[in-house]
This record gives structure tokens, sequence and C-alpha cells, in this order.
């Protein structure tokens, strides 16, 4: 159902000038790599103070106000940096079963961290209990890090 | 026995063959390396900004040092041992890769880097500057190098998956020749492997 727009995304002019270029996707692939560590450390630096490790003494919503810009920023650059290595190899991923796990985890991941992990890292420290914290901090490491291995399998197919 | 031949002698070996001929080894040894990539990266980069004032200016650099670091260092050595089976998959052709041999350096001095300024006067200041946003000269300068440095790290690791100027694809200059190591003249044995996902 979705193969002719696959298709068509692929045959189009950006998927063409990456496919055409030697450097062009290693490049983008590479900047996509340097806005995945930053993404880690913003995503994990929350995430381990909600499991009650790393900077422990730090409230968890100062930490958070902190990672947001730098969460927010690698996002915008990781997804405009994979659009085009997707549109480069649309086909490719249309067939590639870990593609389609890595932007179920994306969708999921990205809704569940502006949703129900902002309100709980937001909230002064008291309102929620620990576990809650607990439960959230390892849903959003699950699912950040299903987007991360499903990436680096696309690569393998 | 010279390194190229140390090389090719582990490329012989059973469990080297066996790594990277393998259905799913080599995927995985590597996907762990992406990850701890970000929590190893992710948790450097922190640090370099918190160094430079630009984030966490709240927390005290001992904090990060003290809790954060720890988890740093692990994910370290997990990033080294899988970096090294990495290579030990297909040592000859890694050894003769431009970007490995530059990602190489770039690990050198990022070590020095890290070594200086935590053996510095700075660094064992730190009860003065420890809790202020606005950090010494030094420690911004350390956390400087260590962005740049590590960027490049990530980006020539990344880059030793393509083999624009290995030895056994068409010579690009004599310049990358000599950088590679090769030598035209003999023949590679691991010269057919390819790296499995670019």
């Amino acid at each position: 159902m979705l193969l002719p727009y696959f298709q068509a995304i692929e045959s189009g002019p950006i998927g063409e000038a990456i496919r055409n270029s030697t450097w062009l996707f290693p490049f983008v692939e590479a900047f996509h790599l340097l806005a995945l560590a930053v993404i880690g450390g913003a995503v994990l630096l929350v995430d381990f103070r909600l499991l009650g490790i790393g900077l422990k003494r730090q409230p968890v919503a100062e930490l958070a106000r902190d990672a947001q810009p730098w969460l927010i920023g690698s996002l915008i650059f990781m997804i405009s940096s994979g659009v085009p290595l997707f549109m480069s190899e649309a086909i490719k991923c249309y067939y590639s079963f870990a593609f389609w796990i890595k932007m179920s985890a994306l969708a999921l991941a990205i809704i569940f961290t502006f949703t129900v992990r902002r309100r709980v890292t937001s909230a002064e420290d008291a309102r929620f209990s620990p576990a809650v914290g607990k439960a959230v901090g390892v849903i959003s490491i699950l699912l950040w890090s299903t987007v991360g291995w499903g990436g680096r399998w696309i690569g393998f197919s | 026995m010279s390194l190229h031949a140390l090389m090719q002698w582990m490329a012989d070996t059973e469990w080297s063959v066996g790594l990277h001929e393998s259905r799913y080894a080599y995927s995985i040894v590597e996907s762990v390396h992406v990850w701890t990539l970000c929590i190893f990266v992710g948790f450097a980069v922190l640090l370099d900004l918190r160094l430079l004032g630009i984030t966490l200016k709240r927390v005290p650099v001992s904090q990060i040092t003290t809790r954060l670091l720890p988890w740093t260092k692990a994910a370290f050595v997990v990033m080294v041992i899988s970096g090294v089976l990495l290579f030990y998959a297909i040592p000859l052709r890694t050894y003769h890769n431009v970007f490995f041999r530059a990602k190489a350096v770039f690990l050198l001095l990022a070590g020095l880097n890290a070594w200086l300024f935590h053996s510095g006067p700075t660094y064992r200041r730190l009860a003065e500057w420890d809790t202020s946003p606005m950090t010494p000269r030094q420690a911004r300068l350390a956390g400087a190098f260590s962005l740049a440095l590590w960027a490049a790290i990530v980006f020539s690791g990344r880059m030793i998956a393509y083999n624009w100027f290995d030895c056994e694809s068409p010579q690009k200059s004599a310049f990358m020749d000599t950088i590679a190591g090769c030598d035209r003249s003999t023949e590679v044995s691991d010269a057919s492997t390819v790296f499995p996902g670019h």
C-alpha cells in the first residue's frame, strides 16, 4: 500500500543526489551518529536520575530543564539528517524489518517523552512516587534504545 | 615481525574469521559499540559542556565527576572491548584504513587532553570553582578540545566502514597510500573483506 510512495521518495531529487555522491551518505550518516551521542546524553542523564542513579542530588525537574534544549535540538538534528538518509534508500527501508521497528519505537518514544515523561520530570519531586519515576526511566531507556538498535540494524539488512 | 604480518596472522586466526563471517555476532558487537557510545560520548559531552559553562550550570562539577563519570568510565570499558573485537574481526584491512589511523591519533589526543586537565593545577583547585557557572579558562579549553576530539573520533570511526582509500581500492593519491601504509606490490589476504552494513 505504501510502496508506491516509498518508490516516489527514492526516485526524488534528494534521494538521487545522495545516491549519486560518494561522500554525501557517509557524511550525513556521521553527523546523524554525532547527534545520537548528544541525544543519548540528554535522555540518559534524566532517565538515570529517575532511576536514582547518576546526579541524584539534583532535583529531577532541574536536570530535565537543563537537558531539554539538548534533547529537542539533537532530535531535530537527527530527524533532519535521518530523512535524507531514508530518501536515498526508501525502497530498502520499506522491506527492512529494522526500519519499521525503529520508526514505531521512535513514534512511541517521542509521544512518551513529550507527554508522560515530561509531566513526571517537570513536577516537583513529591508529586509522583519514586516507583513511577523508575518506571518512566526504564520505559524511556527501552524505547530510545530500540530506536538506536533498530537504526543501526537498518544498515545490516 | 612487522605489524602488517601480525595483522595478517590475526586475520587468519579462527576466532577472527568466525567473527566476521558470523551471521549476527559482528552486527551485535557493533550495535553494542554504538549503544555504549550514547552513554559514554553522551555523558562526556555533558561534562565538556559543563566545563564550558554552557549547561548544567547549577550542578557542581564535582557532582558530575563523582556521580556521572563512573558510568562514563564503565561505558568506555565496554566501548573499548567491543571496539577491539570489531578490529579483531577485520584486522588487516582496518590496520591499513586511513580513518582508523586518524581515529587512533584522535583517541590518543583525547586521552592526553583528559590526562593533562585532570592532573593540572586548575582541576586540583576544583573546590574554588566547583559551583561556579563560569569556569576557569583551562577548564573551558579542556572542554572545547574534548568536544572537538570526540566529534572527530565518532566521525572517523563511522568512516572506517568505507574503503575509498583502502590499499585494495584504486589508488587515490600517493599521500593517502603513505598514510594507509599501502604496499601496492603485494597481495592482501583479506582484500575481499567487506564491512557488513555500511
